[in-house]
C-alpha cells in the first residue's frame, strides 16, 4: 500500500528521500492503523466496482466467474445505441433534469431574496425551518403525499373542482404529457428550502453599509435586490451550477421509480430504471453496465467543459 | 443580521412586504398540510374517511389505525429494523468517518494527500448499479443486516465536513496533547472528538436521516428476507400496490383482499396515512434542533467540497 502511495505523491527516482519518507512515515504507525483500514474499505468498496466495468465489454453470464466471461469487444455499447428505448429513457433523463436545474435554481434564489428581506427574525426562522422539512422526509413519503395528492378525490382535484377550473376529476399522474410538470414541482416542494441555505450564507456576507448607500441614494426595495444582492450571489450560483451540470444525467432515481407506472412509463422511464430494468430484472448485465459507463463519463465531460466554460468567463470555478 | 432603518419606507415597500408575508404563508400551508391531513386520516375512523371531507382534523377519533399498524408482525418487525439500522449505521459510519478525517487533517501525516485524492474521486467515478450489485454478491453479504451498514460506512462529503471543521480548530489544542504524550488514538477520542460535536451532530444527522429514509437497498439486495425489511420499503409496497391499480377504483378491493377480514376497521388510505406519519415523525421531532448545526455544516462542506 505504501509503496503504491510513494508512486502516487512523491517524485522518488532520489533513494535517500524514498528513506526520508518510510522513515516519517512509521513515526505515524497511528494515523496509519485509523486510516489504512478504512483505505481497505475504499477499494473494495468503491475501486471494485469501478473494474466491474469490464462487464460492459462481455457476455456476463451469472454462472461463470468474472474472469471466465466471453469477450465481446464493443457489443454492448453498439447494442445499447442501437436500442430505441435507449433513446427515449436519455431524452426523458435530459429532460427531467434541465427542468430541475431550471426549476430549483430559480425557485431558490427567489426564495432565499425573499426570505433576506423579511424583517421579523422570528417569522424567517419559522419559515426557513418549515422549509427545510421536506428535504428530509424519505421520497416513498414524498410520493405517498403526491399520490394522495393527486388522486380523483386528492386536494387539487378537490381544489380545482372548487374554482371551476376543471370539470371532473383528473387523474394526474396517470397522464404521461403531465409526468415532467409533476416531477419539477414535487422537487420543488422537497428542495426549495434546503436550497437556499448557501445562497443565504452567501448573502450574509454582503456588507450591509452597501445597502445604507444605496437607500441614500434612493434606491427601492426591488432595485436593491437587484443591483446589490443578486450580485452578490453571482460567485456561489456559478459554482452551483457548475457542479449541477456535472450531474446532468442525474435526473434522481427514486422519485421517478415511485411515481411510475404503467400510464406514464413513456415520460418517467430514466436511466437509471432503465439499468435497473436491463440489469437486475433482465439479466442483462452487460448492456446495463455499458448503459452506467455512458452516464458516468457523460457527466464527467460535462463538468468538466462546465468549468472550462466558467474559467474562461473569469467567473470563480469547482478545481 | 443586517440592520437596516426603515422609517419612511414608501407605499411600494410597504406592498412589497405584504405580498413578501402572503407568499410566505402560502408556502408554509404547501409545505405543512400535506403532513397535517395525513395526520387528521390517521387519526380519523378509516370506514368515515371514505366519506372525504377529511382535511386538517379527524372527524371520528380513532386509534385503530395505530393498532392496525403496529399490531402486524411485518410492520412491527420493519420499524425495528429501521430504527437498528438508524442507531448502529449513525454510531458506525460517524466514528469511522470523523476517524478518517482526523488522519486527513494532520498536515504531517505523510498520507494525507493520497488519501483525500483517491476518496473524492470517488465522488466522480462510481461502479453503478451492476458492478456493485454482484459485487455484495459476491462478499456474501446479501439478504444480510450489514449491507446497510458496511457499504455506505464512510461518506466522501461527511469526510470533507469534518476534516475543515477540525482543521479549523486551533493548533495548539493538538500541540499541547502531544506534549503531554498523548498518541493520535487518544487525542482523537480525548480532544478532538469532543470539541467536533458541532460538525458530528450535522453528519449524524445526515446519516440517520439517510438511513432511516432508505429502502432501495432492501429492494435491491434483501428483497427475499422479510425479517430484514424496513419501514420504508414496506411502505413503498403499498404505494407499488396502489400504484398498479390507480384510477381502477379496485385499490381497496386488492388491499383488503390481501388483508382478509380485517375490511372493516382498516382501509388502504387510512394504512398509508398512518405509516407516512410514523415514517416522518421521528424526522419531523428530531431535524428542528439540528438546524443551527446542519446550516453550518451544509455551508462549510458546499464551498469546500
Amino acid at each position: 500500500m505504501e509503496k503504491h502511495a510513494v508512486q502516487l505523491t512523491g517524485s522518488t527516482s532520489d533513494d535517500s528521500r524514498l528513506r526520508a519518507f518510510f522513515r516519517s512515515l512509521s513515526r505515524q504507525k497511528m494515523l496509519m492503523l485509523m486510516s489504512i483500514p478504512f483505505l481497505v474499505w475504499l477499494i473494495v468498496f468503491k475501486y471494485v466496482p469501478l473494474w466491474g466495468w469490464m462487464i460492459a465489454f462481455q457476455k456476463f453470464r451469472l454462472s461463470k466467474d468474472i474472469f471466465d466471461q466471453t469477450w465481446v469487444g464493443w457489443d454492448n455499447f453498439k447494442l445499447l445505441f442501437k436500442e430505441e428505448q435507449f433513446y427515449l429513457v436519455l431524452r426523458n433523463t435530459l429532460v427531467m433534469s434541465s427542468i430541475n436545474l431550471v426549476l430549483g435554481f430559480i425557485t431558490a434564489i427567489v426564495l432565499a431574496l425573499l426570505l433576506n428581506e423579511l424583517r421579523k427574525v422570528f417569522f424567517k426562522r419559522i419559515v426557513q425551518t418549515i422549509s427545510y422539512l421536506p428535504h428530509f422526509i424519505s421520497w416513498v413519503v414524498a410520493a405517498n403525499i403526491v399520490q394522495a395528492a393527486l388522486a380523483p378525490e386528492g386536494i387539487v382535484n378537490i381544489l380545482l373542482l372548487k374554482l371551476h377550473l376543471i370539470d371532473k376529476p383528473v387523474l394526474w399522474i396517470g397522464i404521461g404529457e403531465y409526468f415532467w410538470g409533476i416531477l419539477g414541482v414535487t422537487e420543488v416542494w422537497k428542495n426549495v428550502g434546503w436550497n437556499t441555505i448557501i445562497y443565504l450564507a452567501a448573502i450574509t456576507m454582503i456588507d450591509p453599509t452597501q445597502y445604507e448607500a444605496a437607500e441614500m441614494d434612493g434606491a427601492s426595495r426591488l432595485r436593491r435586490i437587484w443591483h446589490i444582492t443578486l450580485p452578490s450571489m453571482k460567485p456561489v450560483i456559478v459554482i452551483l451550477l457548475i457542479m449541477n451540470l456535472g450531474n446532468i444525467l442525474e435526473s434522481g432515481f427514486e422519485p421517478q421509480y415511485l411515481l411510475g407506472n404503467g400510464m406514464n412509463i413513456e415520460y418517467s422511464e430514466n436511466l437509471d430504471i432503465f439499468v435497473l430494468k436491463y440489469g437486475i430484472q433482465m439479466n442483462n448485465f452487460g448492456l446495463a453496465t455499458a448503459a452506467g459507463i455512458f452516464k458516468t463519463v457523460v457527466s464527467f465531460i460535462f463538468l468538466i467543459a462546465a468549468n472550462n466554460l466558467a474559467k474562461r468567463l473569469g467567473e470563480s470555478r469547482l478545481y | 443580521m443586517i440592520t437596516r432603518t426603515f422609517r419612511n419606507s414608501s407605499m411600494s415597500d410597504r406592498i412589497f412586504d405584504i405580498c413578501n408575508y402572503i407568499f410566505m404563508s402560502l408556502l408554509i400551508i404547501v409545505t405543512l398540510y400535506p403532513f397535517v391531513n395525513m395526520f387528521a386520516l390517521s387519526f380519523n375512523d378509516a370506514n368515515d374517511s371514505i366519506r372525504g371531507d377529511i382535511y386538517l382534523w379527524p372527524r371520528e377519533w380513532t386509534l385503530s389505525n395505530y393498532e392496525y399498524v403496529f399490531g402486524q408482525a411485518d410492520i412491527f418487525f420493519a420499524t425495528f429494523i429501521s430504527a437498528a439500522r438508524t442507531i448502529i449505521g449513525t454510531i458506525l459510519s460517524v466514528i469511522c468517518t470523523a476517524m478518517l478525517a482526523y488522519t486527513i487533517s494532520r498536515p504531517e501525516y505523510k498520507l494525507k494527500k493520497f488519501i483525500s485524492i483517491s476518496f473524492i474521486f470517488t465522488m466522480y467515478f462510481s461502479g453503478g448499479l451492476i458492478p456493485n450489485y454482484l459485487l455484495i454478491k459476491e462478499l456474501s453479504m446479501l439478504n444480510s443486516f450489514w449491507v446497510y451498514i458496511i457499504p455506505g460506512i464512510i461518506g466522501v462529503f461527511n469526510m470533507i465536513v469534518i476534516r475543515s471543521f477540525i482543521e479549523g480548530l486551533p493548533d495548539s489544542i493538538m500541540e499541547s496533547a502531544k506534549i503531554d504524550g498523548a498518541g493520535d488514538f487518544t487525542t482523537f477520542f480525548r480532544i478532538v472528538l469532543p470539541l467536533t460535536v458541532p460538525a458530528l451532530a450535522t453528519v449524524s444527522l445526515f446519516v440517520a436521516v439517510y438511513q432511516w429514509n432508505s429502502w432501495f437497498d432492501v429492494f435491491l439486495y434483501n428483497s427475499s428476507s422479510p425479517k430484514l425489511s424496513t419501514l420504508q420499503y414496506e411502505l413503498m409496497k403499498l404505494l407499488a400496490s396502489s400504484n398498479t391499480t390507480a384510477g381502477s377504483g379496485s385499490a381497496a378491493d386488492h388491499y383488503a383482499a390481501a388483508l382478509g377480514g380485517h375490511t372493516q376497521i382498516v382501509t388502504p388510505t387510512s394504512v398509508r396515512a398512518t405509516m407516512t406519519i410514523v415514517a416522518s415523525l421521528p424526522i419531523i421531532m428530531v431535524y428542528p434542533f439540528l438546524q443551527k448545526y446542519f446550516v453550518k455544516g451544509m455551508v462549510v462542506g458546499g464551498v469546500k467540497g
